[in-house]
């Protein structure tokens, strides 16, 4: 068991170098911090000077080295645009993506989980219908329609819900969240839905299609046959195997969410990574795009392995596999 | 008498229409009794024994008959009554023990939630009686074992919990299908003997589902062969054996190698057994049959008499008393 966490963490080490190399490739390529720095009226002679200066004339692999160096340290480079670290501007902006993703995840669970099983234990109930054609259209319509639509419908016309920000924070210093003020919760509401609104019927049909191919297993007929409570065979025999596949997409999806975040935060102008993101793009500031990549990379390897981590625990399989 | 089936009825309500499986069938057991269900693939013995449980799967339903088990019948029984049957008084071996234990709870967690279901047990006392069920099927080490998941067991060993499931109640019956189909032939035997020696040892009535008619004559006190869906011949296992009646079991036993023929191809009954969609006219074995005539393509024969007590089969060739 140990030996596989070291083994998992090791590869989530050298997934993080990949990406790591993959975001300085990009910063060396594209931009000139120079002429972000200097403008125009310089000479070229100097621009040389300050290109040495600044090692950017050295060869890639030893720039490459000098800014792994300073990223371990916790140095990810010098937003053009905020005039602070990278690392700062981002970190700040960290805790308005994550409450979002939070609530959209538990939306997603305390939604699909229930949904998923009562359309698999009962597949010719109305509600089951309802249910599954619900989800197909769910799938369907894209992020940044529904957003819209929820803002027309419980900002604009019903004037239930505001439209943008995250409404009053509570700064419990290191970090400041929306979750502990009534404000902040209601500001929370539309953006989780919109978030939530593509993965919730997407894990719903793969709860329910994972299910009812558990409840044909030979074990489940062999349940019956000793004479369990239904409640039994649901939930402990055929529950805990339907997670398996389960929770290996639900971290994939997990990542593609933070993705997702991009396109509902700009929307709600939720002040978090996405749409930090956006405005990087937009402003070409070059080192806070890289310092992104290097964050939300860092976020689904970290994501992943915890994943892979809690699937031992509950696949025993797996578990042998890791002890030898 | 500890089960009676009588006239049983199993039809499956398919999208071309309704199609019987089981046409017609009554068997009985007594307590203590062993009784072969014999026959080719698709002959409805298996339908036949899940039927006992009202197991049958989606969409198959019992649409007629009854089934008396110590004295109830158990198709007028509500769920929740068959429930408390299931697995604590009739309990199932199936097929193949790599499928029948759920990969993800222990050994453990299996056995005990049978006795905790159906008795007022403590854990502990549940955990013991199911160490004790271990032994008894011959698993050594039960203490380490019982905390183990399937897959750290070898296919035998997981027959051996399958069969302890089936045991730690102590049943009154235990229906077992196919129960060594799956496994090594090395194993096959060992398996059969312990099960065996556990039905004799705590006087348990045995409902063997098998196509092997060599298993069920070491096995059995008494045989039903099965065709189509219905019993063509039943009645003590030595009588089905040694004086075989309907032509359906004789082809059986001729197919099986003997020491005789040591060298020459096995027999075999020519054909095969008929779709349950488009059943043949009068006797359903007759296109098979080497001893047919216009009788048989027109009427259907019930089961007959024979010349020895109890011994009963479904061809107008028998030799009567």
């Amino acid at each position: 068991m140990f030996a596989f966490i070291i083994r998992r963490t090791i590869q989530a080490i050298l997934v993080m170098l990949i990406i790591s190399l993959i975001g300085f490739s990009i910063k060396h390529q594209f931009g000139d911090p120079v002429r972000d720095l200097l403008g125009v009226s310089v000479s070229e002679a100097e621009r040389e000077a300050l290109r040495k200066k600044l090692g950017l004339r050295d060869p890639f692999f030893t720039q490459y080295f000098r800014f792994l160096k300073n990223a371990v340290k916790g140095d990810l480079g010098f937003s053009f645009f905020y005039k602070k670290p990278a690392l700062e501007v981002i970190l700040k902006k960290t805790p308005a993506t994550i409450e979002l993703v939070f609530a959209s995840s538990l939306i997603i669970i305390l939604g699909s989980v229930p949904i998923g099983i009562f359309a698999a234990i009962r597949p010719q109930h109305w509600l089951t219908k309802v249910f599954m054609g619900l989800s197909l259209i769910g799938v369907s319509i894209p992020v940044f329609l529904t957003a819209i639509m929820l803002i027309y419908i419980f900002a604009v016309t019903l004037h239930w819900l505001p439209s943008y920000g995250r409404g009053d924070l509570l700064d419990l210093g290191f970090w400041q969240t929306g979750l502990l003020t009534l404000d902040g919760l209601s500001h929370l509401i539309m953006p989780a839905t919109a978030l939530s609104s593509i993965m919730l019927p997407l894990f719903i049909r793969l709860i329910r299609s994972e299910m009812m191919e558990v409840l044909q297993a030979e074990y489940i007929k062999f349940a019956w046959a000793k004479g369990l409570k239904r409640i039994r065979i649901w939930f402990v025999h055929a529950f805990k195997n339907t997670l398996l596949p389960v929770i290996t997409v639900g971290g994939v999806q997990l990542g593609i969410m933070i993705a997702f975040t991009i396109l509902t935060e700009t929307v709600f102008q939720w002040p978090g990574l996405g749409f930090l993101f956006l405005e990087a793009v937009q402003r070409a500031d070059t080192t806070l795009l890289v310092a992104y990549l290097i964050v939300v990379g860092a976020f689904f390897v970290i994501t992943n392995t915890v994943v892979d981590i809690i699937y031992v625990f509950i696949n025993p399989m797996v578990r042998i596999t890791g002890k030898a | 008498m500890l089960l009676d089936v009588k006239n049983l009825e199993v039809t499956f309500a398919l999208r071309s229409g309704p199609v019987q499986a089981i046409r017609n069938i009554s068997f009985s057991l007594d307590r203590g009794e062993r009784l072969g269900l014999v026959g080719e693939s698709g002959a409805g013995k298996s339908v036949a024994g899940f039927s006992i449980l009202n197991l049958i799967s989606q969409p198959g339903f019992i649409s007629g008959g009854e089934i008396f088990f110590e004295g109830k019948n158990l198709i007028k029984m509500s769920e929740k009554e068959l429930n408390t049957i299931r697995g604590d008084r009739i309990s199932m071996i199936f097929q193949d023990p790599m499928m029948t234990l759920n990969p993800v709870l222990t050994l453990g967690t299996q056995m005990t939630e049978i006795v905790r279901t159906h008795h007022k047990l403590s854990k502990k006392e549940a955990r013991s009686l199911a160490i004790e069920t271990l032994r008894q099927v011959h698993i050594p080490t039960p203490e380490k074992r019982i905390d183990q998941y399937p897959h750290e067991l070898s296919g035998g060993m997981r027959q051996r919990v399958v069969i302890a499931c089936a045991l730690i109640s102590k049943p009154a019956l235990i229906i077992a299908d196919e129960p060594t189909t799956a496994l090594d032939v090395t194993i096959q035997a060992e398996i059969m003997d312990l099960l065996l020696e556990l039905c004799e040892s705590e006087n348990m009535g045995l409902i063997l589902i098998t196509h092997d008619l060599s298993v069920v004559a070491q096995m059995t006190d008494r045989i039903a062969v099965m065709y189509a869906g219905k019993i063509v011949e039943i009645g003590k296992t030595q009588q089905v054996i040694r004086e075989s009646q309907h032509p359906y079991t004789q082809g059986l036993l001729k197919a099986l190698p003997q020491k005789r023929f040591i060298g020459k191809r096995l027999n075999q009954i020519d054909g095969s057994m008929p779709s349950l969609l488009s059943m043949p006219t009068g006797c359903s074995f007759h296109p098979r049959c080497p001893i047919l005539d216009d009788r048989c393509r027109a009427e259907r024969p019930s089961l007959q008499d024979c010349r020895l007590e109890g011994h009963q089969a479904a061809c107008f060739k028998v030799e009567g008393k």
